[in-house]
């Protein structure tokens, strides 16, 4: 159903082309029939959606709609929640994460994640970004500092932090401890990236940095973005998936999505009838 | 009908009331503080006053004696400093590994919630009752050995008589577990002071749960634990009941091992070796002493009890340092 009820889609950010055909894209993450359980109560229902490589997903929806909890089940961080079940298929790179040969520690590693508030570590900058890496073994000083710079570098920090990396990272600002948090994820060198509400806590110049960072990152990374605000999703995504009360209701382009949704519920969404 | 709204207490009688009570409450909370304060001073400028000519070198380097002229502290320091050292080696890491294991590994069954509802209450058993477990288990060991055995150990460099007797190893294990409880509670507090988002941040990472507590959480709740524990450590250095009970000496100038001076402890390693299994005094014992025999030895006592005091300053001293260090490092 057409409906110009949504102002004009905003402008995208440098480095997401909305337009661009993902279907040569291999598909990085998908999800077959997902069902999750929190204890008793079922919170998120049949949920298929196919992410390809190199591009950016924004999950939206109202609070409450299980997009975060998704999110979490992609590199098995509800495991830490006790009482929590999920059934159905959960691939990345064609591999179910939650198969018995899968380790756990290695998936992290692969599918890293940012969180809504920043919660860089209590030590210095340089041994923030270079944790990841020790804990997998890497010893190499000279290693770790060429991926320190390099990772800063991606983030967008490092002209702001070359000459203090000894600092402890709690004396940042908020924005530089997100693009620190960015950084680290980095160092691991994951190939998909899981960003929930990652700009939420921010100001609006920091945001934006974020989202630029974004517009870069997805060069390399594929990225999966939870956020409730809509301008940002339609800014950075190449694809939006729609839920609500446990069901993905609708995904597609994120330009189809905003100025010509398929489902009414999406479309009330985004015009703000309720969420 | 008054006219526009003054602001000014006039001849009210409700708000003078008012301020009459608050003026009444903050003078009564005054003269809390102040009466603590002169309780607290006259006590030290008493055990001071009495003090004041025996606190000599002489003091330091002589134990008990039938003159008080000749009487001094340094089996009670002695005894006291072998005490300590192995009561922190034998309560800190199962006190440290307990909270750990209790805070961060297990999972909340109905055992794990029996047993962290009763560390507080094992927390605030008498010690006079942690003296009769350790009568029985360490020095008596349930009467298993008889007359008792000697271990010989390491070509006879070292002796270890089973079961333990009235030495200071029985006195330290008792003592240890009397501060376990108090540790565990301790550092638990100071793991949980961690933030979760920190551990959560860290599994994101790739970490196992071992390296999340080793790397961050552990290095994290250092300050807090270390506090705890030197707080703990400071209430053994105290204890006077239980001691007695598993077999301090009171009166004596017997130092464990024979060690009686830094040097020996440096250079003598059999001497080292032998001492927790030898007799010993303790400070607090020494001081109670010294007020059981008579007037005449007040003054030592006094002197004693300036000593303990000191010392009990220090590890207080030590732990508010180390707070202030850790509030500086880690803002959250």
């Amino acid at each position: 159903m057409a409906s110009d009820s949504s102002a004009s889609v905003p402008p995208s950010v440098k480095g997401v082309d909305r337009d661009q055909d993902m279907s040569s894209h291999p598909i990085n993450v998908e999800s077959r029939g997902v069902d999750f359980w929190y204890g008793d109560n079922q919170v998120l229902f049949d949920v298929s959606l196919q992410v390809p490589e190199r591009s950016v997903t924004a999950l939206i929806g109202p609070s409450g709609c299980g997009k975060s909890t998704f999110l979490r089940c992609l590199n098995r961080m509800n495991d830490l929640i006790e009482g929590t079940r999920i059934s159905g298929e959960l691939l990345v790179e064609g591999q179910d994460i939650n198969s018995k040969e899968v380790d756990v520690v290695l998936l992290r590693k692969h599918v890293g994640m940012v969180f809504q508030k920043s919660t860089p570590f209590p030590k210095t900058i340089f041994d923030n970004i270079a944790y990841g890496p020790r804990i997998a073994g890497q010893k190499n000083r000279g290693y770790l500092v060429d991926l320190v710079e390099s990772c800063l570098k991606q983030a967008a920090l490092w002209d702001e932090v070359k000459d203090r990396l000894q600092d402890s990272a709690m004396a940042l600002s908020g924005g530089q401890q997100q693009r620190l948090c960015i950084a680290r994820t980095l160092a691991t060198t994951p190939k998909i990236i899981l960003m929930d509400e990652p700009a939420s806590a921010l100001d609006p110049a920091s945001t934006s940095r974020i989202e630029d960072l974004i517009g870069e990152l997805c060069a390399e990374y594929t990225i999966i973005i939870v956020t409730h605000n809509m301008q940002q999703a339609s800014r950075v995504s190449h694809q939006t998936a729609f839920f609500f009360e446990g069901k993905l209701i609708e995904v597609g382009r994120t330009t189809q999505i905003f100025t010509n949704p398929k489902q009414k519920r999406t479309e009330d969404y985004i015009t703000g009838r309720f969420g | 009908m008054t006219s526009t709204a003054s602001f000014t207490s006039s001849g009210d009688a409700v708000m003078r009331r008012r301020l009459l009570l608050s003026t009444v409450f903050r003078t009564v909370c005054r003269i809390a503080v102040y009466s603590a304060i002169f309780v607290l001073v006259t006590l030290l400028g008493v055990v001071l006053w009495l003090a004041i000519g025996r606190l000599t070198p002489a003091f330091f380097s002589r134990g008990h004696s039938a003159f008080p002229d000749r009487a001094g502290i340094q089996a009670g320091i002695w005894g006291t400093f072998w005490l300590i050292s192995l009561t922190t080696i034998f309560s800190l890491p199962v006190g440290i590994g307990a909270a750990v294991y209790l805070e961060e590994y297990a999972s909340d069954t109905w055992l794990t919630r029996l047993i962290k509802v009763n560390l507080s209450n094992l927390a605030g058993v008498p010690s006079i009752v942690y003296g009769m477990l350790g009568l029985t288990v360490f020095v008596r060991m349930f009467g298993l050995f008889g007359h008792g055995i000697k271990l010989n150990l390491l070509n006879g460099f070292l002796v270890v008589p089973l079961p333990f007797g009235k030495s200071v190893i029985a006195g330290a294990l008792t003592m240890s577990l009397l501060i376990l409880p108090v540790v565990i509670i301790a550092t638990q507090e100071a793991l949980r002071a961690v933030p979760r988002s920190i551990r959560i941040a860290s599994f994101a990472l790739g970490a196992t749960r071992w390296q999340t507590i080793r790397n961050q959480v552990l290095p994290a709740a250092l300050p807090g634990i270390a506090t705890g524990a030197i707080l703990a450590i400071s209430r053994a250095i105290g204890e006077t009941a239980p001691l007695i009970m598993v077999g301090a000496i009171t009166y004596t100038r017997i130092c464990p091992g024979g060690v009686e001076s830094v040097g020996t402890l440096l250079t003598d390693p059999q001497r080292v070796l032998s001492a927790p299994f030898d007799m010993y005094t303790a400070m607090p014992i020494a001081i109670y002493g010294w007020i059981r025999v008579g007037p005449e030895f007040t003054s030592v006592a006094a002197a004693g009890i300036v000593v303990l005091l000191f010392v009990l300053t220090c590890f207080n001293g030590f732990a508010v340092y180390i707070r202030q260090r850790a509030r500086n490092k880690l803002k959250w």
